[in-house]
């Protein structure tokens, strides 16, 4: 290798300015990249409490045919006009709650005199839910009340509104459970 | 990669200035009220989501408070400390995290260049990738802030979310705030927040209500209102200051170190070509072996 002697003074002028602490580079940073920027976003209601806060979940990928999402993120949503972008730290670390692997997410069946869950289809559990609803209004259905009046009631279920349900949810349920003439009954909608 | 739309004010064992940008940008400040925080540790469980750093082992001291001290995998600790006030027992919860100092004592003890950085916008931030985990930055640090991790060998604190900071996003910690004790924007804006929050402290009986923004490290981009004075009733230094070894040792030994070492080289490499290198003896070194 052909060295002038300009070249090895500028050479070795260089490299020990470096091995002196002189960096010669622009200064400049890479450290971390901003996680959520490409995520699919997807507007929600905390599960917990009933102030119900508005949260947005955080999923891998574009919803694209091939990618298979999981939440890697979920942060307040400051459009929510109950909770403007805040949240407790229970609902700040629902990512855990969604990826724990003791997380129910299938409905689960203790049959009479049974000492164990076992775990049955939706349909299953809806069909269930109907034939027990229909067998307790037949045994405790009321039509008329001491004094003679039609009341058309029955006092042998109560019905107890989720606490994150919306207004038009709660205005279905009401009616759906009007109609089987369920006397005992709150939405839990306190706010 | 976050930090790279940023421009660098201020670089670690830089020799010759540390500007590298023509651009002026607002320093952004995070502002804290402890008299409104409840502390339901939200922003807490904020920062350890956002960062990732998943969950510690709590260690229960006798308060609610998380950890004894802030950790290299826990950023963002308040402080439970209890103290009798008027017979009565209060609560001094505080935030304690970076301060983002605009002097920054880390910065001015770590010997790596580039390991720690101060970007424009004040954020001081460590590069986990030029850190070489010396833990000088502790030493620097007046608020014990910076900490050692073990496993990676490198020191962690918080970021003030560098990465959502610079598209436009505010804290981890300061959106999750439920109470609104925690607010983010240019410091103007917030020193502004805080001083009319003393005034209205004041007016309503805390009559020693005061706003942390310590002058002996240039203020800090983390301000603070303390209803109740006292910044060590809040574990908090009264008058913080870089230590003066760091700074003796930054703008004095080791200019003077470099100057020494730089003479010594020039020295050897003049004397080597005024006098060459040394010969041995013309008569094929017989005076070494004799036999």
């Amino acid at each position: 290798m052909e060295l002038s002697r300009r070249g090895f003074l500028k050479a070795t002028t260089i490299g020990g300015a470096i091995a002196l602490g002189f960096d010669l580079t622009k200064a400049r940073a890479e450290m971390r990249e901003f996680k959520i920027s490409r995520t699919t976003e997807t507007r929600s209601i905390c599960p917990y409490c009933a102030v119900s806060c508005g949260v947005i979940i955080h999923t891998l990928g574009d919803r694209s045919k091939n990618a298979t999402s999981s939440v890697v993120h979920i942060e307040g949503d400051p459009d929510h006009p109950i909770s403007r972008g805040s949240l407790c730290p229970k609902g700040i670390t629902l990512k855990d709650d969604i990826n724990n692997k003791n997380r129910l997410t299938a409905p689960r069946v203790r049959r009479p005199g049974s000492d164990r869950w076992e775990e049955i289809s939706w349909n299953d559990a809806v069909a269930g839910i109907a034939r027990h609803i229909k067998d307790t209004r037949d045994r405790c259905f009321v039509a008329k009340n001491a004094a003679g009046q039609v009341v058309n009631r029955n006092p042998g279920m109560a019905m107890i509104g989720g606490c994150t349900d919306t207004n038009e949810f709660n205005f279905l349920q009401w009616k759906a459970i009007t109609g089987l003439g369920v006397p005992y009954r709150d939405t839990q909608a306190r706010v | 990669m976050a930090g790279q739309t940023l421009e660098i004010k201020r670089s670690s064992a830089a020799m010759w200035g540390t500007h590298t940008g023509i651009r002026t940008t607002p320093t952004v400040a995070k502002y804290i009220d402890t008299t409104t925080c409840i502390g339901c540790k939200a922003c807490e469980a904020a920062c350890q989501e956002w960062n990732d750093l998943g969950t510690v082992e709590t260690h229960q001291t006798g308060t609610y408070q998380t950890l004894p001290k802030l950790d290299a995998k826990f950023w963002n600790l308040i402080r439970f400390n209890e103290r009798e006030v008027d017979g009565g027992l209060m609560w001094m919860m505080r935030k304690d995290q970076c301060m983002h100092c605009a002097e920054p004592g880390c910065l001015e003890a770590c010997p790596a260049p580039g390991a720690i950085v101060q970007y424009g916008n004040g954020i001081v931030d460590v590069d986990p990738s030029k850190c070489i985990g010396c833990g000088y930055c502790a030493t620097g640090c007046p608020f014990d802030v910076p900490k050692f991790h073990v496993k990676t060998g490198k020191m962690a604190k918080c970021t003030l979310c560098v990465d959502r900071v610079e598209v436009g996003l505010e804290p981890a910690c300061v959106k999750a705030c439920p109470t609104g004790c925690l607010n983010f924007g240019t410091k103007d804006d917030m020193v502004a927040l805080g001083k009319a929050r003393v005034d209205q402290l004041n007016k309503s009986g805390f009559k020693e209500a005061m706003l942390y923004d310590p002058e002996g490290v240039g203020g800090t981009s983390v301000v603070t209102v303390l209803g109740h004075g006292h910044p060590e009733w809040y574990d908090l230094p009264v008058d913080p200051n870089v230590p003066v070894l760091v700074r003796l040792w930054k703008s004095v030994l080791r200019p003077v170190g470099v100057l020494a070492a730089l003479v010594t080289a020039i020295g050897t490499f003049a004397h080597y070509t005024k006098y060459g290198p040394i010969e041995p003896p013309s008569d094929g070194g017989s005076d070494e072996h004799p036999n």
